[in-house]
């Protein structure tokens, strides 16, 4: 401890000496691991690469970063490493809002309060797909169609995002469909192409190619308003041009994935401040703009008390869900 | 034909000097990853990935597949070496070809495995080639009671041959099955058969059973057994990689069913290890020498991996075209194709001509490069079999510890890893045969969740397996492949009888 903090101490004179904010007090002295919650290929491990390739490539920090992935058990295996690392600022563990959600309905030896919150970075937005032949050109048609026959909805993960969302709608259309869980988004995609289901929730890097491939279209996007205008998608349309499921009377107003970076617990408020700032200086670069455009994800960047506040309020509602559906564990 | 002058413009960007080099790096890299303990295609794939996101997409994808090819190479060696397989589809390979390799005949061994390796490849590229809109098509008609009727094919046409009395087999099956259970189940999204410990949620990795059973579980065994006689004296010779290459067109018909048998699970998505555990149980049954399988026989190594070959190559394809990695490290390939900019999916094919073209020839050429440089390397590994078993020993126990840490770190991967060795040894001594075991651990949760998801579908009705007629083919295949050694057995015992009456009437 007394090395620690002569070490924190003689780092930060020497920071003061140059003159930079007091939030850098705190300086990595060994390599950093990110611990990505997912296998690799998949959405989180983009993120943690994408993070790493610009720290590097911008020397944000002279300790080197390599990304491990520890995806087993839908992303536990990634929270449970980090649970069991608290106390070592050296651990960076990026996920999804399921830091807090899998501990509701299934039994996994961790919470997100064992972690230090940095930072939610970026958010993926949900849209409603069907295949690109359907009849329905309006969430409404899905909806009335839904009413008359049980749809089969397919989704990644079973009480995860995918599976709240679904449940969400099938309360607010008053619709009942049967929910098929696959690995992953893009398995869900494909099985929605080949018409062995109806509909999915897939987020928009997720059905991007098959979109464009004109094998299935967006209905909705579950967003407060629309898309921002990117470059067309296919010959006619782009993501600004997918109406807000609002628009079509499907009162679910907000939905979306955040991307969320955490610490393991007991660190000090000097080394995640030190995170937090890195972070920042990672959203600044003209390499993070084009991560966020290429991936179809919505610029964002929430810390301290506002992200706090929207891990409560997330929580709030897949509380609702989950306990009208009985997943609730504990 | 314009599939052909498409191929002949990838050509012209395969064949470049840069590219060409490009291969030749990836090669070696792949063949020192496959090599190595612990690292395998994955993680070297993920490794290099960073280095490439400054490069042209088409530049990235050569280094990247052909280090692919390269570990692909790499992981038979230690299969047919130490009987310790790199990736769950050299799983096969080790079942004559570490019998054949122990016999004094490991360059043999090699050579047919690389050459055989290479055929397959080569008849996946050719095929993606030719049909890669056809394919397309044909994944997208698999929903989940297809894929369970694909799994269904492959542990049938396995399990339903098979040396050992079927209860055991029965038994080591379960044994798999509930292994493959152990974690988060996607159906359900609960935790299942963790007993209390939290680690063990991630599952039990495929690398850890298999380092204990095969690497650890063989080495207990040679212990107990006399190990003096085990240091083989293999004569390096250039001559026989050649001569091995010379005797594989006579296995042609071998050849040609494994092929196909691997094209045909590479593009329905049943992927390589369920292709190579087919080929291998299919072989043995139609093979003259099916009683010797087992034992070193050459058609042994030549069936499984050509399958996986095949299988793998052919795979890429619905990779490309709908975007489902049909391995771990297809799925980091396509994790850089986004970082590169490029979309998965139907539209790859039309709006990225040049990298999809030139990727399906550097897939031709990158090949060739990869046999080229794993034919030079099998002298300096076969020699690796005259070291005396007494350093050998250790040093496979230091390659399964290292492999079993490295997969994800954990201290606990390595106490089941010895765990899984023991099981190994006493399945060995009790003749329980370990590739059911395997088999339903490599592909038992797969299985399972397809047939769940087939089960919601349906609510519940078995009907939906006879509900098309690609399903309701698969499943009859599948249950003749699972009755046919029952039905050949009545048979023979009929005929049997027969001969007996005809011997009596003349003895009369």
């Amino acid at each position: 401890m007394k090395l620690t903090s002569k070490l924190v101490l003689s780092t930060a004179t020497f920071m003061l000496a140059a003159a930079l904010p007091a939030a850098a007090a705190w300086q990595p002295q060994k390599p950093i691991e990110f611990v990505a919650t997912a296998g690799p290929g998949g959405g989180t491990d983009n993120l943690a690469r994408a993070v790493q390739s610009i720290i590097t490539k911008y020397k944000l920090t002279d300790q080197p970063v390599v990304v491990v992935n520890k995806g087993g058990g839908s992303g536990a295996e990634g929270y449970v490493y980090g649970k069991a690392s608290a106390g070592d600022p050296y651990k960076v563990i990026f996920g999804t809002s399921n830091a807090w959600q899998q501990p509701l309905v299934s039994k996994v030896a961790f919470n997100y309060t064992d972690l230090t919150p940095i930072a939610a970075m970026a958010q993926d937005e949900f849209l409603l797909w069907v295949k690109q032949d359907a009849p329905y050109r309006t969430a409404g048609d899905f909806l009335k169609a839904a009413a008359a026959t049980e749809f089969k909805m397919g989704g990644a993960q079973s009480k995860d995002t995918d599976e709240v969302l679904t449940r969400m709608i099938e309360k607010a259309a008053r619709v009942k469909f049967t929910y098929i869980p696959f690995k992953s988004g893009a398995e869900a995609a494909v099985q929605l192409a080949g018409g062995h289901i109806d509909a999915h929730v897939n987020n928009p890097s997720e059905s991007l190619g098959q979109w464009r491939g004109s094998t299935q279209r967006p209905l909705c996007a579950f967003s407060p308003k629309r898309l921002p205008q990117g470059p067309k998608v296919t010959a006619t349309e782009g993501w600004s041009d997918v109406p807000t499921c609002m628009e079509q009377g499907l009162a679910i107003s907000q939905y979306e994935q955040p991307r969320t970076v955490w610490l393991p617990g007991k660190v000090s408020p000097e080394q995640a401040a030190f995170y937090v700032d890195l972070m920042k200086k990672v959203q600044a670069t003209p390499e993070w703009k084009d991560y966020i455009e290429k991936t179809s994800q919505v610029d964002t960047f929430l810390t301290g008390a506002a992200f706090d506040d929207f891990i409560k309020q997330d929580l709030e509602h897949v509380k609702q869900v989950a306990g009208e559906q009985g997943w609730l564990v504990k | 034909m314009e599939n052909l002058q498409s191929l002949l413009h990838g050509f012209t960007i395969a064949v470049t000097v840069p590219h060409l080099t490009l291969m030749v790096v990836g090669v070696l890299l792949g063949i020192l990853v496959g090599v190595l303990p612990g690292l395998g295609a994955p993680n070297g794939v993920s490794l290099l990935l960073p280095l490439t996101f400054g490069m042209q997409p088409v530049s990235a994808i050569i280094l990247l597949s052909s280090m692919y090819w390269g570990a692909l190479f790499g992981g038979s060696v230690t299969s047919i070496l130490f009987n310790i397989p790199g990736e769950p589809s050299s799983v096969a390979t080790t079942f004559d070809g570490y019998p054949m390799a122990r016999d004094g005949r490991p360059t043999t061994a090699l050579a047919t495995a690389f050459g055989s390796a290479a055929f397959g490849a080569l008849v996946g590229v050719i095929l993606i080639t030719f049909l890669a809109s056809w394919v397309a098509q044909v994944a997208l008609a698999f929903g989940p009671p297809e894929y369970f009727a694909v799994y269904f094919l492959a542990f049938a046409s396995f399990v339903g041959m098979g040396g050992a009395a079927p209860i055991k087999t029965v038994v080591a099956l379960a044994i798999g099955f509930a292994i493959a259970a152990i974690g988060i189940d996607t159906v359900s999204g609960s935790v299942r058969l963790t007993m209390g410990v939290d680690e063990l949620v991630k599952g039990v990795s495929f690398v850890v059973a298999v380092m204990g059973l095969f690497g650890i579980g063989e080495l207990l065994i040679a212990v107990e057994e006399e190990f003096q006689a085990r240091a083989v004296s293999s004569r390096v010779d250039w001559k026989e990689v050649f001569r091995a290459l010379g005797r594989l067109p006579h296995h042609g018909i071998a050849l040609l069913r494994s092929a196909a048998i691997g094209c045909w699970m590479g593009i329905t998505p049943g992927g390589p290890t369920a292709a190579s555990f087919m080929s291998y149980g299919i072989a043995k049954r139609f093979s003259r020498n099916g009683a010797r399988f087992g034992t070193g026989e050459a058609e042994g190594i030549i069936a499984p991996e050509t399958a996986d070959h095949a299988a793998g190559t052919s795979a890429l394809l619905p990779m490309l075209s709908l975007g489902i990695p049909g391995s771990a490290t297809a799925a980091v390939m396509m994790g850089g194709l986004m970082i590169w900019g490029l979309n998965p999916g139907p539209m790859l094919f039309v709006d990225q001509k040049d990298f999809v073209w030139g990727l399906i020839a550097s897939m031709y050429v990158g090949n060739i490069v990869a046999v080229a440089l794993v034919l030079l390397t099998v002298p300096v590994f076969a020699a690796l079999m005259r070291i005396p078993f007494a350093v050998i020993a250790p040093l496979i126990v230091i390659i399964c510890v290292v492999g079993a840490y490295s997969v994800s770190n954990s201290y606990l991967d390595v106490v089941l890893m010895l765990g899984f060795g023991i099981v190994g040894y006493l399945f060995k001594k009790l003749h329980y045969p370990l590739a059911p075991l395997v088999l339903a651990i490599v592909i038992g949760d797969k299985a399972e969740d397809a047939f769940r998801q087939a089960m919601l579908m349906s609510k519940g009705s078995l009907g939906i397996f006879f509900a098309n007629r690609l399903v309701t083919t698969l499943v009859l295949a599948g249950m003749a492949l699972l009755l046919l050694p029952l039905a050949l057995q009545i048979v023979r015992l009929l005929r049997k009888s027969d001969e007996a009456a005809h011997e009596k009437v003349r003895i009369i």
